[in-house]
């Protein structure tokens, strides 16, 4: 069956990157529903804690504490298996990109809240002075100067929720983690399979990290002029 | 559900998860300690101008960050039964979770280090200290109020991640909920409660981080930096 | 084209009954404090069309918080501020005065220019941007049109050749004269300055003032907060006088800065003129 000489594990490989890079697909679309949704939500909270309404400011409080206090699993757990019980039934990769979507937002929220009072208050009164809704004045104005600061935020989140999406595989999204768990209980390779996953994860966050600090420098320098 | 069924259910329920929360703090509480310990170590050899020393610490805490918790978990607890050391499921985690946080301490403790300014390593050579106790008595003592906070943040995240360690049967809370969900078939109602148990582990801990923060802003600003 | 500003004033027009020869700002009761400080005690005050009105005063004296009650980036506490016959921010309903909507305040500030001590432009935008950026978003203007209205601006300002710099590579002169040009874009009925050549040095003034002087000599009604008294002088109908939150007094150039009646303009009056004489 297999030539001698070669570790058994060897002749498995084609078959091991087959089923893991069809799993890193799923990794990259569940990283990027989630980043997305992360965003999404984190903006529209981030706005809410620098309004001037008292309850917006509440709501963006509630939100941001209870996520900063509760696992990932928990989330991904509640929202799978917790509201398929009352009628909510999600596929496992919508729920995880949900899951993800709303554990990041609170995280990002106080990045973004962040990024917003770092735009000094002159900013907002020349927008108002020249017409502007405060709803314009956040979306011309205030948004894109704060980006600025929050790029490099933002892409260390990119790398964290890359490798978070291992999580998945306990709500049975067919990502990386989840096809390794079943090619080693067909093979029992494990620490081939794992270290070849570990392998995989490192060659997508890597050339991230990189890039990040290529833009972390280039901001320190941009802010040092 | 009526009252008098749930409260028949929490009478069964909470006895089990409050042990098994007393288990998820001591096993965070272990990993936190290897991590502290062992990411001391690492950032000075990090720093060492050996390359022997510097490259392996290098490579070691950029694979870690670059790959995902769990698989670090799995990694370590499949293949140290491999090569015959079969540990239990909380130990295993216990070490997986603690060289994992090392990597992210000992950058924390890097970026404290390397805050501090470069006169105090002269002055403290000028004397005719050594490298080793130049970081001893000179520069590790200035450096807590920059390193405290996230170390504060290490230990809310790692608290959270202990969670992960219930996917490969370590006993803690995650897993008895899980195991109850099983019995009971309530996943909604058992994970909110497991839920809300994390957020009363945790919230303490992130108020302590918020004065930690707030009172290092304050030495930042009378340092006059 | 349907232009809201306008069916604003033909509105009020119709209601308040404004006309030409009514104040274009008509200040009434305005107070403002924060916490136990007062810093507008009740003012009263009317500017006519094409009035070039400058407030003096102290540091603290509350001439700043006035001029920003007047636009409502600051709101007050209490008083009421019209332009051209429109309340400002408030809605009276019955015998009662309400909030206006964020988005038809923000039309009533279309109307009224302001230029900040701190030039405040948008350093993510060029020149010819931070210019057309209100009259596109705000009034809709296509983009061709409002083009060359900030090029035509920026020619007047003297800038024409500064359309695609971002903020940070203007001196602080020609940041604030952006900042007039962005004013101005949106045909605003009066200007408000607030102390528009404080945060410039010394010898960057002259060229924002002389924008400031042109502007006033096309018949612009301007209110001006400044610390410069001999562009006061030069400029201005009427001399107004803060100290405290009030209007200690107020008139023509030569009566404030030759013939103050009251102790505290004098006593300001000697300090600040003291002082610019040795500069």
């Amino acid at each position: 069956m297999t030539a001698a000489d070669w570790p058994a594990w060897i002749t498995h490989l084609p078959h091991f990157l087959d089923a893991l890079l069809t799993g890193a697909v799923i990794t990259v679309i569940v990283t990027v529903g989630g980043f997305i949704g992360s965003v999404v939500l984190g903006i529209l909270f981030g706005a809410f804690s620098t309004s001037q309404s008292l309850l917006l400011r509440a709501v963006a409080h509630i939100y941001v504490e209870i996520f900063r206090g509760l696992p990932l699993l928990t989330v991904l757990f509640i929202i799978f298996f917790g509201l398929a019980t009352i009628g909510i039934r999600l596929d496992p990769i919508s729920a995880a990109i949900t899951g993800f979507s709303i554990n990041g937002g609170a995280y990002l929220s106080e990045v973004f809240r962040a990024g917003i009072q770092s735009i000094h208050k002159g900013q907002s009164e020349a927008a108002l002075s020249v017409g502007m809704t405060r709803m314009m004045a956040f979306r011309y104005i205030i948004l894109p100067q704060s980006i600025r600061v929050v790029l490099p935020p933002l892409a260390n989140f990119a790398i964290g929720l890359l490798k978070d999406t291992s999580l998945a595989s306990a709500v049975a999204a067919p990502e990386m983690m989840f096809n390794a768990g079943r090619l080693v209980s067909e093979t029992f390779f494990a620490t081939e399979i794992y270290l070849l996953v570990a392998a995989l994860y490192l060659c997508m966050s890597l050339p991230l990290s990189l890039a990040t600090r290529l833009l972390e420098r280039r901001m320190a320098r941009a802010h040092a002029q | 559900m009526t009252l008098v069924e749930a409260q028949t259910l929490a009478a069964e329920w909470m006895p089990q998860l409050l042990v098994a929360a007393g288990y998820t703090m001591k096993m965070a509480a272990a990993a936190y300690i290897i991590g502290a310990v062992a990411g001391l170590f690492l950032a000075l050899a990090r720093r060492s101008e050996r390359r022997v020393v510097s490259i392996p610490a290098l490579v070691y805490i950029e694979f870690v960050r670059a790959t995902p918790t769990l698989t670090q978990i799995f990694l370590i607890y499949f293949s140290l039964a491999l090569v015959g050391i079969v540990l239990p499921a909380f130990e295993a985690a216990v070490i997986a979770l603690g060289l994992h946080y090392a990597a992210y301490m000992a950058e924390t403790y890097r970026a404290g280090i390397e805050a501090i300014h470069r006169g105090q390593h002269e002055a403290a050579q000028a004397i005719g200290m050594t490298r080793g106790e130049t970081m001893r008595y000179i520069i590790l003592p200035q450096s807590w109020r920059i390193i405290l906070p996230p170390m504060g943040n290490s230990a809310i995240s790692l608290l959270k991640d202990t969670s992960v360690a219930s996917l490969i049967s370590a006993p803690e809370l995650m897993l008895r909920a899980h195991d109850l969900t099983s019995e009971y078939y309530m996943p909604m109602e058992l994970y909110l409660t497991v839920g809300a148990m994390y957020l009363v582990m945790t919230y303490p801990l992130s108020l302590l981080v918020r004065r930690l923060e707030r009172m290092a802003a304050k030495d930042h600003k009378a340092a006059g930096n | 084209m349907h232009d809201p500003i306008q069916s604003i004033e033909t509105n009020n027009a119709a209601t308040d009954g404004a006309a030409a020869d009514q104040p274009i700002v008509r200040i009434r009761g305005l107070r403002k404090s924060y916490g136990s400080l007062d810093v507008l005690k009740g003012i009263d005050l009317d500017v006519r069309r094409g009035e070039k009105v400058s407030i003096i005063g102290p540091s603290g004296s509350g001439k700043t918080t006035l001029l920003r009650c007047i636009n409502r980036i600051e709101k007050p506490s209490g008083g009421h501020v019209y332009v051209d016959g429109q309340l400002i921010g408030e809605k009276l309903v019955g015998d009662r005065y309400i909030d206006m909507e964020d988005r038809e305040l923000a039309r009533l500030r279309a109307g009224m220019g302001m230029v900040f001590q701190r030039f405040n432009l948008f350093p993510h935008l060029t020149a010819l941007q931070n210019i057309t950026i209100g009259p596109m978003k705000v009034l809709r203007t296509p983009a061709t049109e409002a083009e060359a209205a900030a090029l035509a601006l920026l020619e007047k300002v003297g800038l024409a050749n500064k359309r695609d710099a971002y903020p940070e590579m203007l001196s602080g002169g020609q940041q604030q004269r952006v900042a007039i040009a962005r004013a101005l874009a949106m045909r605003p009925k009066v200007m408000l300055f607030d102390e528009a050549t404080s945060a410039l040095d010394p010898e960057l003034v002259g060229e924002v003032l002389s924008v400031m002087k042109q502007l006033a000599s096309e018949g612009m009604t301007m209110i001006i907060v400044t610390h410069e008294m001999k562009f006061s002088e030069e400029i201005s109908d009427r001399v107004i006088f803060m100290d405290h939150g009030t209007v200690v007094e107020q008139g023509s150039p030569e009566e404030i800065f030759r013939t103050p009646s009251h102790l505290r303009t004098q006593t300001f009056l000697r300090a600040v003129l003291g002082r610019q004489a040795y500069q």
